[in-house]
């Protein structure tokens, strides 16, 4: 079928449910999802949305922009943080007005807790700037945009996945999507299309990502040849469930949770001597992966320990139930008398598709691309630089999603009319027909498995020039091997066989564009370490990586970083 | 150690009626029954269908009927089942689109009805809107909803009764109902008010039980129950 909208938002998490929610209206808006709406990877944040409420203690919003850039390791662009921070404090009050269930304190306000990172006076101690729902904020949030479109009457089409963008002269004229429930192919003619497809953390092997996190957008914004920005820059999260890599919240150490490795030292305190376990995550995860070299993992092994015993059975149940429950149904253990086995998980993509602060997704001369707009994770303002802050992701769904619908709303009357490609939806077709007639050929899930390895072994918390080239072979293999991947389910109603199968390609294209963008940047900076070139190297690479596909191969280039208020210096916490 | 699966299966559109197949999958014991289920369909089975996302109890995709239970196949572990088999059916009382999955559409509709926003008078402050931490803990079970589903399908009354709204929407009309803030208590209580509402709920705790979040659901419908008596009567 032909679905005709003005604009069709792609991802139905934080941002694009906050874009839809300010656009309706004005503009007949239609939002996609290759989920139900509520299952969206959003719900999954634990730990709260940062905001300079200052209900708890003394704060300032110029205080959350300064960590915001110290924790990117100055690679922030500070005019979006700055954007950031300071409308940090209305759009929780937003959230609060539209009914989001925040945790109180005695007066009635919203309760806020410590988190990594965030700190009072540019980075004398700790603060209590994390507003949050017991350790499912994300989720609370989730339901509470979903239900106010269901209200507004936005138009949803769940479970349809978006498999290819419809673009004539360089103008982007709506997207082909896939409807799982019936296998048809559609063609949404819409006049802005808004990417907010979210991270793609399943090319690792542990990862806190949900399955759905597969990165569409950017690699199909990368095959309409718009650069992606600060790539190498993959964080991992210090506390994932060991084994499973499930997210146990920064919020276990805000409120009051420490690390221990297996001679049972505090080994923060010797990494991060100021604000120790609330370090950002970069920092810990490198300590972490330090301490298991050196031979002080737990029994000698690959992970350390989280201690939440010190806090009682009584705040784990109020403040931490989800991960009080994940423990023990995935570990069988209390964290209330027990230690809990933990190791870096793969959680969030600080680099995506380039925009500025209003969405609009930008070419390489730094140009709008007429009709694309992009928030969220898969979007990169660079808000997050080098390492994004915990509770920063939340705020910057809500914010930038709110800015994006407001632009494309001013932005709609001014694009000029085009008429679509005929029959658009062909090359995606012809690709469908070619995998269900194919009778033998690899399995989807042994590549995948196999470049989730390879990243993992190569290209995860520790990186060297090495590593990295041999994993840029493997993959290049790997792609070769995809080309012939064969699917058991030719029918269809819910093949996701078949959408697995096409995943695959964006798995390992972005893998390709990480590893490429990190074997570049031959400096040690927030989420990229290499071992090579230890230590930040601001005269040659304070700059953002852009990558581009080209006929011949990956074009890398740069473009410069906007520092406003805070001069680069030495990170220490 | 291998494990036995016993799928239901099931394409409306194509098969005379639902059949159930034979897998045997090797598995850790700590491992989840939803990687056994990836495995199979990885590895064994591509044209099996199944909904699944986050893979730990967060998301709500992967509800369905194991061993006669409906919970998240995610949450439930290997080494809870040693037993010859495992069953995994559909989740009951909705359509059945193909294999695990069935149409959410009209469990959602049930919960749409009942308005699942806050309905506040009219002025918004500039800053947030009090709320004391006793009147926030009133939310505190019902806010886990996961919308998995669990409870509604293993509702007695809601086999047998499909007007029945279920406890899922129940689940969702206490969120407000008890939410200080809003400012529509007396028309929710109305609208609940009546054979197929809060009513008729029976007290077979199936729900509460069932929970994959341990939300004290059949509590929480009882205090429905008692407001709408307190306040309408």
């Amino acid at each position: 079928m032909v679905f005709n909208h003005d604009i069709v938002i792609v991802g139905s998490g934080l941002a694009g449910l906050r874009a839809a929610l300010e656009a309706v209206g004005k503009a007949d808006v239609a939002l996609i999802s290759k989920v139900y709406p509520t299952r969206s990877h959003s719900g999954a944040a634990q730990g709260g949305i940062a905001a300079a409420l200052g209900n708890e203690e003394p704060d300032s919003w110029e205080w959350h922009m300064y960590d915001t850039v110290k924790g990117g390791d100055y690679l922030t662009d500070q005019d979006a943080a700055e954007i950031l921070a300071a409308d940090a404090p209305r759009a929780v009050y937003e959230l609060e007005h539209l009914g989001v269930p925040f945790d109180r304190r005695a007066d009635g306000t919203i309760a806020q807790r410590a988190f990594g990172g965030h700190t009072r006076n540019f980075g004398e101690a700790a603060v209590k700037r994390a507003c949050h729902a017991a350790d499912r904020t994300g989720r609370v949030i989730l339901d509470t945009l979903y239900w106010e479109t269901v209200r507004k009457g936005i138009t949803v089409y769940p479970e349809f996945q978006m498999l290819d963008l419809i673009r004539q002269d360089g103008q982007v004229l709506g997207l082909v999507a896939y409807e799982l429930a019936t296998g048809e192919l559609h063609v949404f003619r819409s006049r802005i299309v808004l990417l907010a497809t979210g991270g793609f953390g399943k090319v690792f092997k542990t990862s806190s990502n949900c399955f759905a996190n597969t990165g569409e957008g950017h690699y199909l914004a990368y095959q309409a040849g718009i650069p992606l920005e600060d790539m190498e820059f993959v964080q991992f999260h210090p506390t994932g469930v060991y084994g499973l890599g499930i997210l146990i919240s920064e919020a276990a150490r805000g409120e009051g949770g420490i690390l221990v490795n297996g001679e049972g030292e505090r080994f923060m305190e010797r990494y991060a001597p100021t604000i120790k376990d609330l370090a950002p995550r970069d920092l810990i995860s490198q300590a972490i992966y330090q301490e298991i070299r050196a031979g002080r993992g737990v029994g000698g092994r690959d992970f350390v320990h989280l201690d939440l015993t010190l806090l009682g059975p009584e705040k784990l149940a109020e403040k931490l139930s989800d991960i009080t429950s994940f423990v023990k149904i995935y570990l069988g253990i209390d964290p209330a008398k027990d230690l809990i086995p933990v190791q870096p998980t793969c959680h969030y993509m600080m680099g995506g598709i380039p925009t500025n602060a209003h969405g609009q997704v930008l070419d390489q001369d730094q140009h709008p691309v007429p009709g694309l707009y992009a928030a969220g994770e898969c979007a990169c303002l660079s808000l997050h630089g080098a390492n994004r802050l915990g509770c920063n992701s939340l705020l910057d769904l809500v914010v930038f999603g709110r800015l994006a619908g407001k632009m494309m709303i001013a932005d709609l009357g001014q694009l000029p009319r085009n008429d679509a490609p005929v029959r658009p939806e062909e090359t995606i077709a012809t690709r469908i027909r070619v995998l269900k007639e194919r009778k033998k050929g690899e399995k989807t899930g042994i590549l995948r498995q196999a470049v989730q390895k390879l990243m993992m072994d190569h290209c995860s918390v520790f990186r060297q020039a090495a590593g990295l080239s041999a994993a840029l072979d493997e993959i290049r293999t790997l792609q070769e091997r995809a080309k012939t991947v064969a699917i058991d389910n030719r029918g269809p109603r819910f093949n996701t066989d078949l959408l697995e199968a096409l995943e695959l390609e964006s798995l390992l294209g972005l893998s390709e564009i990480i590893v490429l963008s990190a074997l570049a940047r031959e400096e040690s900076r927030g989420a990229h370490l290499r071992e090579d070139y230890p230590g930040r190297n601001d005269d040659a690479w304070l700059k953002h990586t852009l990558i581009q596909k080209t006929a011949a191969k990956p074009a890398i280039f740069y473009k410069p970083v906007t520092i406003t208020r805070f001069q680069p210096q030495t990170r220490h916490y | 150690m291998k494990m036995q699966f016993k799928i239901f299966r099931f394409d409306p559109q194509t098969d005379k009626g639902p059949y159930f197949r034979h897998y045997s999958v090797a598995a850790e014991p700590e491992e989840r029954i939803l990687d056994c289920l990836n495995r199979i369909k990885w590895e064994q089975d591509g044209t099996l269908s199944y909904r699944m996302s986050c893979a730990h109890g967060v998301c709500g995709s992967d509800g369905m009927k194991i061993n006669g239970t409906c919970r998240l196949a995610c949450q439930a572990l290997v080494k809870d089942y040693q037993c010859p088999e495992v069953v995994l059916e559909p989740l009951p009382v909705f359509p059945v689109l193909k294999d695990l999955v069935v149409d959410m559409e009209p469990f959602l509709e049930q919960i749409k009805l009942l308005q699942p926003y806050l309905l506040a008078p009219a002025a918004e402050p500039e800053a947030e809107r009090k709320q004391t931490p006793e009147e926030r803990k009133k939310l505190g079970e019902v806010i886990r909803c996961i919308l998995c589903a669990c409870c509604t399908s293993s509702c007695p009354v809601n086999w047998v009764n499909d007007k029945y709204i279920g406890p899922a929407a129940l689940v969702w009309a206490h969120r407000f109902i008890f939410d200080s803030r809003d400012g529509e208590q007396p028309a929710r209580l109305r609208r609940l008010d009546q054979p197929d509402g809060a009513w008729g709920c029976e007290n077979h705790f199936e729900c509460t039980r069932v929970c994959p979040k341990e939300i004290p659901v059949t509590k929480s419908i009882n205090q429905i129950k008692q407001e709408i008596e307190k306040k309408l009567r």
